[in-house]
């Protein structure tokens, strides 16, 4: 049965299931079993669970990523979750030397089936080191899964799918995404990680989005299909392994390409598509690929610098138009009646 | 655990060190080497408190403690040739060495960054409630780290089954001990700071390593709580490579002899009859020149292999 929940709850219901159903796994992060949980993302799991399966850990980041490792290694299936991705950054070392390449650089002796949580900030001034979008840094390393579900049906599956997947997976989730409500089934599923989803469908240019900007793609999607203009609209909720198959064929249909990034442009994803995109498709391309993303410097904390640091829904249908060449439309930002330091009017922080 | 057969293990690994120093430039050990000449001793005493179910961790300098604790021979050697029979196929060299069926789960050469790892194989022995412990020979240079740090404070908040064996060199390279740490303050300080019991072992001693090794390896097993052990030792060849290098002007020649001197093993050697001990070496020799054949008659990987075993 299908019930619509929030991408918290969905997140929660995965690990219940998770944690009822494999003895292997357990939970661990800063704040895993406190009032808040995660967001909601943990609530309740150390009450049903008990301390030895759901608990907190010290401030020991990079330790803790080698002691989620050493278990992996040993038959364990363990969950670690960072309330930032800055905080973990102190964790590269164990991520990238160590868990990306156990099983390589043993020859295959050894699997490292371990997930790592980290949650994505943004607006309502949490500034340079609480925001960064850092999926880049991950992709960039084989032997990493790296993976942005944004639908709560995603979140779901695709969490199941990667606490029973044999590898390092890098789960990250952006927190204005959180309260994000959809259909999503009760029972248990998998959502697989190395495909990407085409959401919308549509002849005249494809929209590719990463995490959070997904939601800005449909919502320009939705403005241009009031206008006459289809675009195919990407989610591109595995960033390696990388599905250009789906992206290519979509590229074909349309010839048109934007890459909306949640994270910097320069050295991002959004070049590796565009290249790979030009590799293949030099002679049906009718323009030159758009990538939108963030500017390059880092996030500031004010208001009123943050408003026009983050890509938005008018900034896509802009760059759509000049792909298309339409000038006899002029695209005005609706009064949003709102700071854009805020998913909706509702959003209050402080975290 | 008879005291004979401690030092014959000692002795055996200082011949396959040995063995592998004299080959060394022929150039087909092409990988760097970090030989353990000198530091037979902890690795001897440790592993022999052990059993084959015991997980085992290291570092760069892993030779000792991979054969101490029963990892096959002819594997490591093929290893370190870069061959298909290495015991991890090739794609890790002397620097990554590993033998599951003898409980020598892995070793590779960022300083202190095997110890949260052997923490967390610790942990799943408690979470899977195991007759086991977890080990991880560490150096003076990773109490340094960071991340040693946070593994001694988890161990010891959560009771893991881990026991950390310190071996203090004295060098990091050819850092000296004292412009890195505080002169005043011991490695066991640092370990007993974190709520950890701990031991302070006679000089490269084998027979007072085991000793204090079993004890801790009960203590851990009855009590569930972390265990570290310091041990004093001496490396006697450069960091990396097979040449001796006191004359490069980092140590003193009379230091290096000083130790040497104290070498209990060679003590322990002249107490042997020539006649038995010919037996034992030519019977050390036999083992190492087939391992040797076996390393350098296995094949290469194959070259298109080269991506393989990146994902599971």
């Amino acid at each position: 049965m299908s019930r619509k929940i929030s991408y918290s709850k969905a997140l929660l219901e995965a690990q219940d299931y998770l944690l009822k159903t494999y003895k292997e796994v357990y939970v661990m992060g800063l704040g895993v079993p406190d009032p808040k949980g995660i967001f909601g993302t943990t609530l309740g799991l150390q009450e049903k669970y008990g301390s030895e399966r759901v608990f907190d850990i010290p401030l020991s980041e990079n330790a803790m990523t080698g002691v989620a490792l050493g278990s992996a290694i040993s038959g364990m299936r363990p969950i670690l979750t960072h309330q930032r991705v800055d905080f973990a950054l102190v964790a590269m070392e164990q991520m990238v030397n160590q868990a990306a390449k156990w099983h390589f650089m043993f020859g295959g002796k050894m699997k490292a089936p371990m997930v790592i949580r980290m949650i994505i900030g943004r607006g309502w001034g949490q500034g340079p080191q609480h925001s960064q979008v850092l999926h880049n840094w991950f992709a960039h390393i084989p032997g990493l899964k790296v993976v942005m579900p944004v639908s709560p049906r995603d979140a779901k599956g695709m969490l199941i799918s990667a606490v029973n997947d044999e590898n390092p997976v890098i789960f990250l989730e952006h927190r204005w995404l959180y309260d994000l409500e959809d259909y999503v089934e009760e029972s248990s599923f998998s959502v697989e990680l190395d495909t990407c989803n085409l959401l919308r469908k549509g002849k005249d240019i494809t929209l590719i989005g990463v995490s959070y900007s997904v939601v800005d793609c449909l919502e320009a999607d939705k403005t241009l299909r009031e206008i006459g203009i289809n675009s195919d609209v990407i989610d591109l909720k595995s960033i390696r392994p990388l599905d250009m198959k789906t992206i290519i064929s979509s590229v074909k249909k349309t010839g048109n390409v934007i890459i909306v990034d949640s994270g910097h442009v320069f050295s991002g994803i959004s070049a590796e598509i565009s290249a790979s995109i030009y590799e293949e498709l030099h002679g049906v391309l009718k323009k030159p690929p758009k990538r939108i993303g963030l500017p390059d410097y880092p996030t500031p904390t004010s208001t009123s610098l943050s408003d026009g640091y983050y890509p938005v829904k008018g900034d896509i249908i802009r760059a759509t138009f000049e792909i298309l060449d339409i000038k006899d439309k002029i695209f005005e930002n609706e009064n949003l009646n709102r700071r854009l330091d805020q998913p909706n009017k509702f959003f209050e922080g402080p975290f | 655990m008879m005291l004979k057969q401690l030092y014959l293990d000692m002795l055996r690994i200082r011949m396959i060190e040995q063995s592998i120093a004299e080959r060394y430039n022929e150039q087909e050990m092409r990988c760097p080497v970090h030989l353990s000449i000198g530091q037979e001793a902890p690795a001897v005493g440790v592993c022999a408190a052990l059993t084959k179910t015991d997980r085992a961790f290291s570092g760069h300098r892993s030779h000792a403690h991979y054969l101490a604790k029963g990892g096959n021979l002819a594997s490591m050697l093929a290893e370190i040739y870069g061959k298909e029979t290495g015991c991890s196929k090739g794609r890790g060299g002397s620097m990554h060495l590993c033998d599951l069926d003898a409980g020598f789960v892995g070793a590779t050469p960022i300083v202190g960054s095997t110890v949260p790892i052997a923490v967390g194989a610790a942990l799943s022995i408690k979470l899977k409630k195991e007759e086991a412990i977890s080990v991880i020979f560490l150096g003076d240079g990773a109490m340094e780290t960071g991340v040693v740090q946070e593994s001694l404070n988890f161990a010891s908040i959560r009771k893991i089954p881990v026991l950390f064996v310190c071996e203090n060199n004295l060098y990091s390279v050819y850092s000296p001990l004292s412009v890195r740490q505080p002169i005043n303050r011991s490695l066991c300080d640092i370990a007993a700071a974190h709520g950890i019991k701990t031991f302070l072992t006679k000089e490269n001693d084998v027979e007072d390593i085991y000793t204090k090794s079993k004890k801790a390896r009960q203590l851990i097993l009855n009590k569930q709580q972390p265990v570290f052990i310091e041990i004093p030792t001496y490396r006697w060849l450069e960091h990396c490579g097979p040449n001796f290098d006191n004359d490069i002007g980092y140590r003193t020649q009379e230091e290096y002899i000083e130790k040497r001197e104290a070498d209990l093993l060679e003590k322990y050697i002249e107490t042997l009859e020539i006649k038995e001990l010919n037996k034992i070496t030519s019977k050390i020799e036999d083992e190492i020149k087939i391992a040797f054949k076996f390393a350098k008659s296995s094949s290469f990987p194959n070259s298109k292999s080269a991506g393989d075993f990146v994902y599971a």
